[in-house]
């Protein structure tokens, strides 16, 4: 695999083919904010917070630096007045969508906002559609228990038939990847409660705490053909 | 659950993820509507998850859920018929049936829809029943139209 050189706000730079935008700028220590990366995943360009412009000027545009690949001799601008303007807007309508975010409400008062011009379809809303979640689930466990139903503005994150998944294993990586919060769940007398089903936790054969709920590791032992067994111990008793 | 209808459907396929689409169609013509157990036999037959075959059938406005009505009106009000009165023909069809657009008849004999582009603006205001096309409908047209489906 080659390397393509390209520049970064007037520095010039060079990348292996097939780098992302956001990779690139990231490794110059340069900082882009992001709502839908995650490093492990390929990225789908949902949330527009990576904006940067290309080109050269006045023939420059926008696009999305966690989808766009490096190109030789490529001029990207990370921070022109063009790009924190987009960046501005779209922190706008993410506070739109999504009021009580913590985390969008932190970015934008960074950019200097603290009220968005447009009306909010729902005050309580937390999901800004990014689809992390549906990625962590279908990419990196492997089970696909939830998805996208609906188009907009119904457009929501559900289990099939918005039942209690049949293929869910508990694991939580849902929630955990979730940048507002929005995914949810409860332990309580050793049942995990998430997307409506309850899952049994399993407590360490020797210390007593919770790993993790019996789908999870039962399912982690197939995938790895090792003996459920061994799971049934924590990783500080083992 | 009716699997010999379904498996008349599956046949014809080479079940690969890539025909589930012409599948969930050819699944609504046949049953009016995508049926629970039926999406989940297409799910495992297609080799998708549920998850992904149950946002596809919400995504499409095509596919419906629920049953629909023994026939489907759908009304155009894109652009052009927008502005030659495709919203009244709606209405006057909302009244006349008796039932919100989007909803179906209590007989069961008519789902009523609006769509944006029917693909025949020269005719507006355009609908269409089943497949039949109606061009120009005007609203004093509406009810020999539906004598012929009542
Ligand atoms: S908890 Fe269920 S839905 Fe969430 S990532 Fe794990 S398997 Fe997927
Ligand atoms: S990180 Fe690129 S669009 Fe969200």
């Amino acid at each position: 695999m080659g390397e393509v050189s390209f520049y970064i706000n007037d520095l010039y730079t060079s990348a292996p083919v097939g780098t992302t935008l956001l990779e690139a700028v990231r490794s110059m220590d340069i900082e882009i904010p992001t709502l839908c990366h995650h490093p492990d995943l390929k990225s789908e360009g949902q949330c527009r917070l990576c904006l940067v412009e290309i080109g050269d000027w006045p023939q420059t545009r926008l696009v999305n630096s966690c989808t766009y690949p490096v190109e030789k001799g490529l001029k990207v601008q990370t921070h022109s007045e063009n790009v924190l303007q987009a960046r501005r807007l779209v922190l706008e309508l993410l506070l739109a969508r999504a009021p009580k975010a913590e985390i969008i409400q932190k970015l934008a008062a960074e950019h200097g906002i603290s009220q968005s011009r447009f009306t909010s379809e729902d005050p309580e809303e937390l999901c800004i559609l990014c689809g992390l979640c549906v990625r962590t689930c279908r990419d990196i466990v492997g089970v696909s228990a939830i998805g996208m139903i609906n188009r907009t503005p119904a457009k929501m994150v559900s289990t099939p038939f918005k039942e209690p998944s049949e293929v869910c294993i508990g694991c939580g990586s849902c929630a955990f990847v979730c940048p507002t919060g929005v995914i949810t769940y409860t332990e309580k007398n050793g049942i995990r409660s998430i997307w409506g089903r309850d899952f049994e936790l399993v407590a360490c054969e020797t210390c007593g705490s919770y790993i993790a709920p019996r789908a999870s590791l039962e399912y982690w032992a197939k995938q790895t053909g090792d003996p459920v067994e061994r799971y049934y111990i924590c990783r500080n008793c083992r | 659950m009716d699997l010999q209808r379904l498996e008349g459907i599956l046949s014809r396929y080479a079940c690969q993820p890539a025909d589930l689409i012409p599948v969930l169609q050819d699944i609504q013509d046949s049953y009016n509507y995508l049926p629970k157990d039926e999406l989940k036999v297409v799910a495992e037959r297609l080799h998708l998850p549920l998850a992904q075959v149950f946002s596809v059938a919400t995504f499409f406005t095509m596919f419906s859920l629920v049953p629909k009505g023994k026939h489907v009106c759908k009304v155009c009000v894109g652009t052009t018929c927008h502005l030659k009165g495709g919203q009244r023909l709606a209405e006057s069809l909302s009244n006349r049936l008796g039932v919100d657009i989007g909803y179906t008849t209590k007989d069961m004999n008519f789902t009523l829809e609006t769509v944006a582009c029917l693909g025949s603006c020269a005719q507006a205001p355009v609908m269409m029943i089943d497949d039949t096309y109606y061009a120009r409908v005007t609203v004093d047209k509406v009810p020999k139209i539906l004598k012929k489906y009542q």
